[in-house]
Formats: structure tokens, C-alpha cells, sequence
């Protein structure tokens, strides 16, 4: 589809010129042309740690810029905090939901600027209907303006903070991977909005690691490496090939392929378990497998591996490793059998920011030391680690939150590396993490396999497990809808079993 | 933040003035010389062992303090079970027990409220601010009500423990010496101490780790039980008298003393070191405004703003950081 029709107007509203900044230590932004136009989506793409983030919060007043110029509708602007970009016209939707679970759909929107009458007090109910009125706007019934926020599932928070972000009528949009937390459906219906907002007038800065969304949506692309603007294209005139080969730096390998590894015996063989979050699920995993899971937001995939792994006590069902039948009702039982998991969410779930890249590594395989800890084995085994998986730090005893999504990412992973796992449950391993980086995952998911280990891969992106997976498991409604085998398998196929055959509908439940 | 180059001696010492301690360490080096010029009196061994001698309550209080504050908790009670520690400690010496078995029990009787709190906090979940702030006056009720609210003697062997010396050192600078040698090993050399760090910084991540965060914690109130029993014993045996009034605002001059040291009050952060400079800090402080004659209505509002100065350096230097 081409958009290019659609810019009847092609009326600059804001335009940066050779700006600059400096962190001390950061990577800077180095003299950034960028401009936006009325009505277009201008998608940024770069690796982490590329620039996009500083961009953007300068965009939006967040951090003040060392020189050059921003102009913002024929005027030149320099913003001193986020409130005063907001009041310009600026508006920024954050990757990390910045709702308040706690406070109604309608308080959230309009938080900050609730009419106040004269003795000082809030009418609630008037908010509420003039929430309701915004919401039709856009097309959303199935939200109760005076429902709880912490009570939406994902996809309805995050409609809910691009419509509180556009209920201040600001005609400028900058959103942060806004499809990040969604599925296939609810990305698609997301987007679609996206366009539609576009054809309205909006204009869109689009931050995204799914290069395919930004083929389909928008007409610009501005790449950027190592803090410099590399190029800025219609979207016509450029591949996905290309985008990624200048994200990079250099020529890149598109897709990723392996070959099974498979082998008849059977590690894990689950039959009719169930939890307190899913139930009857049966599934046998074989050595060297890695089996896909996917299925819509909601379906139960986190809580299949977190059911495996202990976190929500398994209640009945038969559940047996190596042929044998264990009890798992904790992370220590499921490690005590030979199974890791790297959850989803590093940073909330995963890593312990604030201590070194050696403690985060470590902390597994240490839980088997004596009252002593062993500092020298320690080192030695993590400087291996390290090695072995391409963990890029300055040094072991770097903060762990200093390192790159993807270098943190495989910092979890070497955890539970080190401990020898039989059977490694990942749990949307390559979420914001770049597009390097996902390569050399895939790879480390293949080598383990070929050693042996049986891996369980859960993720929402359908092309990644085509990719990877020997067999995919799809979830519907906290069990397992089918397994499908490799062959002949479509994005198609799964979503149709994911959606149940009912085409999407229940994309929102 | 990288403090790592390729020489290894510029190394060592560019992470010696990134550490967190450093900038009370030289706070503190800076008042001791002011301090040397300004009295004569001040570096003389028997001021200097009695600066010490004055600071270890609070020294071997913070030391159980910083583990919990590292494990994103507090406890409040501290100050009143340590009262109450000498209050029991003195009640067995006029039953005419030996100084074994007094020792033995006041430890056990520490352990026993630390554990009492430690089983609020983790087993049902109660937060620990709430929790000990509870305990704390159900302890100060107790020790009133033992001794019906006047002092009680403390004439055991034992009381050598606040009021002794092995040649010009107290003993319980002695005591405080091993506390802190203790403290240092937990944290520094022990599965335990690494995993306090771990759940500190992130308890759902240990929690997937295969970590049972809520034995460290549990743990970790024990533990401070225990030094609140020979905390106790040391501050009665001072007196030779246990006092049932006393030990108020022990708690918080142990938080001041483990945040001033540069412990992150949001857990996952802290060194038995900082907690050692925070706490020598604060006593020599408080010897500087008696020998230099100022009035001590003075010294609290200095050492508000010491606290205040700490925290707002730590937050300055996390803002550059980010």
C-alpha cells in the first residue's frame, strides 16, 4: 500500500537543524537534521543505543539540547521540561505505560487538568462522560471510562495512553514502540488506527524494532546510527534490506535458519497439568527441541512457562522429567530438576540492575556453593560465560544496567547457562533488544539445542518462531489450542488458530 | 561510569574515589584534622578509645540495621529491644545467675523478638516499618513493665562488658571490632551477603533465581535481634544499672549511621565499611562539640544537616549517572 496519495500537504510543523548533544560517558546525538511533516508517520529506526531515545526525549523536552535549532511551526523552540513540549503541541507515548492502575480509565486520560469547580472539587461524573464521548471518537466500546486501569489487559492500556495523549489536541505524536506489548491482531488494529490518525492530520514520529510495521505504515524512514543520521527515505524508495543493513553498518543476513535437531526422546512430557493460570495442558518436549509457543496476549503463554517453572504451583496433571514424575511447586523445585527460565520483562523479572554483570550471572549456580562463596571459581566461570555467549561489558564488574538490551539479555541467559539446564524456558527473549543482537540469540538458542538442551521459546513474533522453532504450541484461552508442526507453516496458519477460527475477534479479550 | 582501563593501577584507584564511602571518608578525615588543631585534647588515646567507646552502640546496632536496609526493609524497633535486652539482663543478675547463662538467655531473648518480627514481615507480609514500629513500643511496654519503671541494678560479671578495659581498650570497642568483622564476612565472603545484595535489588528476579528471599529476611531480623541482646548488655552494663526509659532514638542514629555510609535506603546497595565511616563519623561529631564547648542543642541540627549533605551527594551523583 502507498501512502504517498495521502500527503496532500507536505507543511513542515517541526524541523530540528544540526542538533547536538552531549552526555558525559553516553554515546551523543551528532548534528541530527530531521524534519516532520502534516500528516505523515515518520518511523526512527536505529539499534539500541543508536540515538533514538535521545532524540525523541529532546523532542519532547525531556532533556534540553547542547546546540543547533528546533522549530516547531515556523517558531523556534527550546523546551524546558516535557510539560512544556506537551503544552506546544507535542505530545509522547512511552514504551513503559505511565498510567496510574489504581485511578479510573477517565482520571488517567485526563490527569493533570481535571475541571475543577469552584470550591475546588473534581465532577467525576462529568469526566467520565466526556471520557466516553472520546473514547467513540476513536472507535473504543469495549472500555468502561470508570473501570479501574490496573484491571485493562495491555492492548487497552496502551490504546488508553495514545488516546490521553491526543485528548490534549495535540496534533504532534511521538510514540515508543506502541506495538511492543501487543499481538499480531491487536498491532494490526493498532496500526490501523495509526493511519487513520495520519489521514486526520497527525503527525507521527514512529519508534520501532519491527521493521515490517514500518513498511506498512509509514512514509518515512529515518535511520540512525551511533548518534548520527544516517538517512532519511521515503519508504518506497527503500527495502527492509537496506534499512537493516544501515541500522547495522554494514551488509546484513536478513533471515535466520536452522536446521532441526530433534531428537525421539522425550525430556519434559506434561499431561493434562494445570495451575491456578492455565489448565489441561499436554505437551511432550524432546532433547535438542526448541519448541515455539505463541498465541494473543492474554492466551496464557507467560504463565505456561511460569506454571513449568514453578511460579504458580502446578495443581494437578502428571508432569515428568527424563521419564521421571516430579512435584514442581516452585522455581526451586523446577531448578532442583534441570529447568531455567529467563521470564519476560528483564528488567522487572530478570536482572538485578544495580549489582555487577558477574553477580547477575552468578547468582544461580552460586545458590549450590557452600556457606563460602568461592570468588575465584566464580570469576573463572563467569569470564567463560562471558566468552562463550559475546557479552559485551567493559568488565564483570560493570552495573549491569549499563550494559544494552541485548547484552543484558544475554547476561540472563548466561545465568542459567551455568548452571547446566536441561531444559531452558525463554520467555520473549529478544523483546527491545536489536537486530545484532537477535541474530546471535537465535544462535545461542541453535548451539544449545545442538548440545542437547530442550528449549521452550515463547514470543509474539510470528516470523521468529517460523524461524526457530521445531514445533509451535498455540495458546487459546490459558491451554493449548494445537501443536503444529514446522512444515508448511504460515503466520496465517497460527493466527487462525490463535484467534480460535474466529478471525481475530477475540483480539481484545 | 566506566572506571576500568587498560592499566591496572589507575584502575584500583579511580574505583577507590568512585566508591560510594569515599566522600564521607574524607568528610570525616577533614573534621578529624579541624578537630586536632582546634583541641589539643582531641587525639589523645584515652579521648580517642572514648570516642569509640561512645559510638560502639551504635556501630554494632547499624551493623544489623545496614543488612536489612539493604534488603529493602527497616527496623525500628532496635533502639527499645535493646533496652529491654539490659532490662532482662539485669533482672537475671538479681536472681543471682552467672554470667553464662544471663548471656546465653539475653541473646536467645533478642533472637526470639527479632524473630517475632522477622515472622510479621514474611510470613504474613506485614510491612516491616509497621511491624517494628509495633514491636517497638510492645518492648518498651515490657521493659516498663518488669521493672515497674525504675532502674534496676546490674551487678553481674557481665556488666565488663560496658564498663571493662583489656589495658586502654574497652571492651566494648572490642565487641564492636568483632560485630563489624562479622558483619564484613557476611557480606562480603557468604552466600548469605551475596544473596541479600540479590533480593536487595530485585526480590521477584531472586525469587526466579531460586533464591527464598524470605528466609534472608527472616534471617536478617534474627541476626539483628541478636546484636540488640549484646547491644543491651553492653549499654546496662555502662550504668552498671539497666534503665527501662532508655535507648529511645537508638533506631534512628543506626539509620542515620547506614545512610550516611551511603546504603541505598532502597535496598540492594550498602557496605559494612560505609556503615563504620557513617557511624565514626557521627561520634566524632558529637566529640567535637564537648571538647570545643559548644552546646550540644547544636549537635543535632549539624547532624541533620551531615544526614541531609549525605543523601542529597548520593542522589546528585545517581542523577549524573542516568
Amino acid at each position: 500500500m502507498t501512502h504517498e496519495d495521502l500527503i496532500v500537504n507536505e507543511n513542515i510543523v517541526l524541523r530540528m537543524e544540526s542538533v547536538h548533544k552531549k552526555f558525559p560517558g553516553v554515546k551523543a546525538l551528532d548534528e541530527i537534521d530531521f524534519d516532520l511533516r502534516e500528516g505523515e508517520i515518520h518511523a526512527l529506526v536505529g539499534e539500541n543505543g543508536a540515538g533514538k531515545s535521545t532524540l525523541m526525549n529532546i523532542l519532547s523536552g525531556v532533556y534540553p539540547y547542547d546546540s543547533g535549532k528546533m522549530i516547531l511551526y515556523e517558531k523556534e523552540v527550546s523546551f524546558r521540561d516535557a510539560h512544556e513540549a506537551l503544552e506546544n503541541g507535542i505530545s509522547m507515548i512511552h514504551q513503559e505505560l505511565a498510567l496510574a492502575p489504581l485511578v479510573s480509565v477517565a482520571e488517567n486520560i485526563f490527569i493533570g487538568r481535571l475541571e475543577k469547580s469552584k470550591f475546588g472539587f473534581v465532577n467525576l461524573k462529568r469526566v467520565s462522560a466526556e471520557c466516553k464521548a472520546l473514547l467513540e471518537k476513536f472507535d473504543i466500546y469495549d472500555i468502561d471510562p470508570n473501570e479501574e486501569v490496573g484491571r485493562l489487559s495491555v492492548s487497552q492500556m496502551q490504546l488508553i495512553e495514545i488516546v490521553k495523549a491526543i485528548s490534549r489536541n495535540n496534533k504532534i505524536l511521538i510514540m515508543d514502540e506502541p506495538t511492543a506489548a501487543l499481538s499480531q491482531v491487536e498491532t494490526n488494529k493498532l496500526l490501523e488506527r495509526i493511519c487513520r490518525m495520519r489521514d486526520e492530520g497527525y503527525s507521527i514520529v514512529y519508534i520501532s524494532h519491527r521493521l515490517d510495521e514500518i513498511m506498512k505504515v509509514a512514509d518515512r524512514v529515518t535511520v540512525l546510527r551511533d548518534g548520527k543520521l544516517i538517512k532519511t527515505e521515503q519508504i518506497n524508495n527503500i527495502t527492509v534490506h537496506e534499512i537493516v543493513s544501515l541500522m547495522v553498518g554494514r551488509l546484513f543476513e536478513e533471515t535466520f535458519s536452522r536446521e532441526s535437531v530433534s531428537t525421539e526422546e522425550a525430556v519434559l512430557e506434561a499431561r493434562e497439568i494445570g495451575s491456578c493460570k492455565i489448565h489441561d495442558v499436554t505437551f511432550e518436549l524432546k532433547r535438542g527441541e526448541v519448541l515455539g509457543v505463541t498465541g494473543l496476549v492474554g492466551s496464557g503463554r507467560s504463565e505456561l512457562l511460569e506454571t513449568l517453572f514453578g511460579k504458580y504451583p502446578i495443581e494437578h496433571g502428571d508432569l515428568r522429567v527424563r521419564g521421571e514424575k516430579v512435584k514442581i511447586t516452585s522455581p526451586n523445585d523446577a531448578i532442583t530438576v534441570g529447568i531455567g527460565l529467563v521470564p519476560e520483562g528483564r528488567k522487572i523479572q530478570g536482572l538485578y540492575l544495580i549489582r555487577t554483570v558477574k553477580e547477575n550471572i552468578s547468582s544461580v549456580r552460586l545458590q549450590k556453593s557452600n556457606f563460602f562463596v568461592n570468588e575465584t571459581g566464580e570469576k573463572e566461570s563467569v569470564l567463560d560465560m562471558i566468552a562463550r555467549l559475546n557479552v559485551k561489558t567493559p568488565s564483570i564488574d560493570q552495573e549491569v544496567n549499563y550494559l544494552s538490551g541485548g547484552n543484558q539479555q544475554k547476561t540472563i541467559i548466561a545465568r542459567w547457562l551455568l548452571n547446566n539446564p536441561d531444559i531452558l524456558l525463554l520467555d520473549e527473549p529478544t523483546h527491545g533488544v536489536d537486530v545484532g543482537a537477535k541474530q546471535e540469540i537465535y544462535q545461542i538458542i541453535d548451539t544449545l539445542a545442538r548440545e542437547g538442551v530442550s528449549i521452550i521459546l515463547v514470543s509474539s513474533e510470528l516470523p521468529e518462531i517460523l524461524m526457530v522453532c521445531d514445533r509451535v504450541i498455540v495458546m487459546h484461552d490459558y491451554t493449548i489450542n494445537c501443536i503444529l508442526p514446522k512444515e508448511d507453516l504460515t503466520q496465517e496458519i497460527i493466527m487462525q488458530h490463535a484467534s480460535n477460527l474466529e478471525g481475530g475477534a477475540s483480539s481484545l479479550s | 561510569m566506566d572506571i576500568h582501563t587498560e592499566n591496572g593501577r589507575v584502575n584500583y584507584l579511580k574505583r577507590f574515589f568512585s566508591m560510594r564511602e569515599f566522600g564521607v571518608l574524607i568528610a570525616l578525615i577533614i573534621l578529624c584534622v579541624l578537630l586536632a588543631i582546634a583541641s589539643p585534647y582531641f587525639l589523645k588515646v584515652t579521648n580517642l578509645f572514648n570516642v569509640l567507646r561512645q559510638l560502639s552502640l551504635i556501630t554494632i546496632l547499624a551493623v544489623g540495621q545496614c543488612l536489612i536496609i539493604i534488603l529493602g526493609r527497616l527496623d525500628l524497633s532496635i533502639g527499645t529491644v535493646m533496652c529491654l535486652m539490659g532490662v532482662i539482663a539485669a533482672q537475671l543478675s538479681l536472681l543471682g545467675m552467672p554470667a553464662i547463662v544471663i548471656l546465653v538467655v539475653v541473646l536467645l531473648c533478642g533472637m526470639g523478638m527479632g524473630a517475632v518480627n522477622g515472622v510479621l514481615v514474611t510470613k504474613f507480609g506485614v510491612n516491616a516499618f509497621i511491624v517494628t514500629l509495633g514491636t517497638q513500643y510492645i518492648a518498651r511496654s515490657l521493659a516498663l513493665l518488669i521493672t515497674g519503671g525504675m532502674p534496676t541494678k546490674f551487678s553481674n560479671g557481665l556488666n565488663m562488658l560496658g564498663s571493662g578495659y583489656v589495658g586502654p581498650v574497652p571492651i566494648s570497642v572490642i565487641v564492636m571490632a568483632g560485630v563489624i568483622a562479622v558483619g564484613a564476612v557476611i557480606t562480603k565472603k557468604t552466600l548469605i551477603g551475596r544473596n541479600i545484595f540479590i533480593v536487595g535489588s530485585n526480590e521477584k528476579a531472586a525469587k526466579l533465581s531460586g533464591i527464598r528471599s524470605s528466609r534472608l529476611v527472616f534471617f536478617s531480623f534474627v541476626f539483628m535481634g541478636f546484636l540488640c541482646g549484646i547491644a543491651g548488655i553492653i549499654l546496662a552494663g555502662t550504668l552498671k544499672s539497666a534503665d527501662p526509659t532508655s535507648g529511645l532514638g537508638y533506631e534512628l542514629e543506626a539509620i542515620a549511621a547506614v545512610i550516611i555510609g551511603g546504603t541505598s535506603l532502597t535496598g540492594g546497595r550498602g557496605t559494612i565499611l560505609g556503615v563504620v565511616i557513617g557511624a565514626a563519623l557521627m561520634g566524632v561529631l558529637k566529640n567535637g562539640f564537648v571538647l570545643l564547648g559548644i552546646t550540644a542543642y547544636w549537635q543535632t541540627f549539624v547532624l541533620g544537616a551531615v544526614i541531609i549533605a549525605a543523601v542529597l551527594i548520593d542522589s546528585l551523583k545517581n542523577r549524573n549517572d542516568a
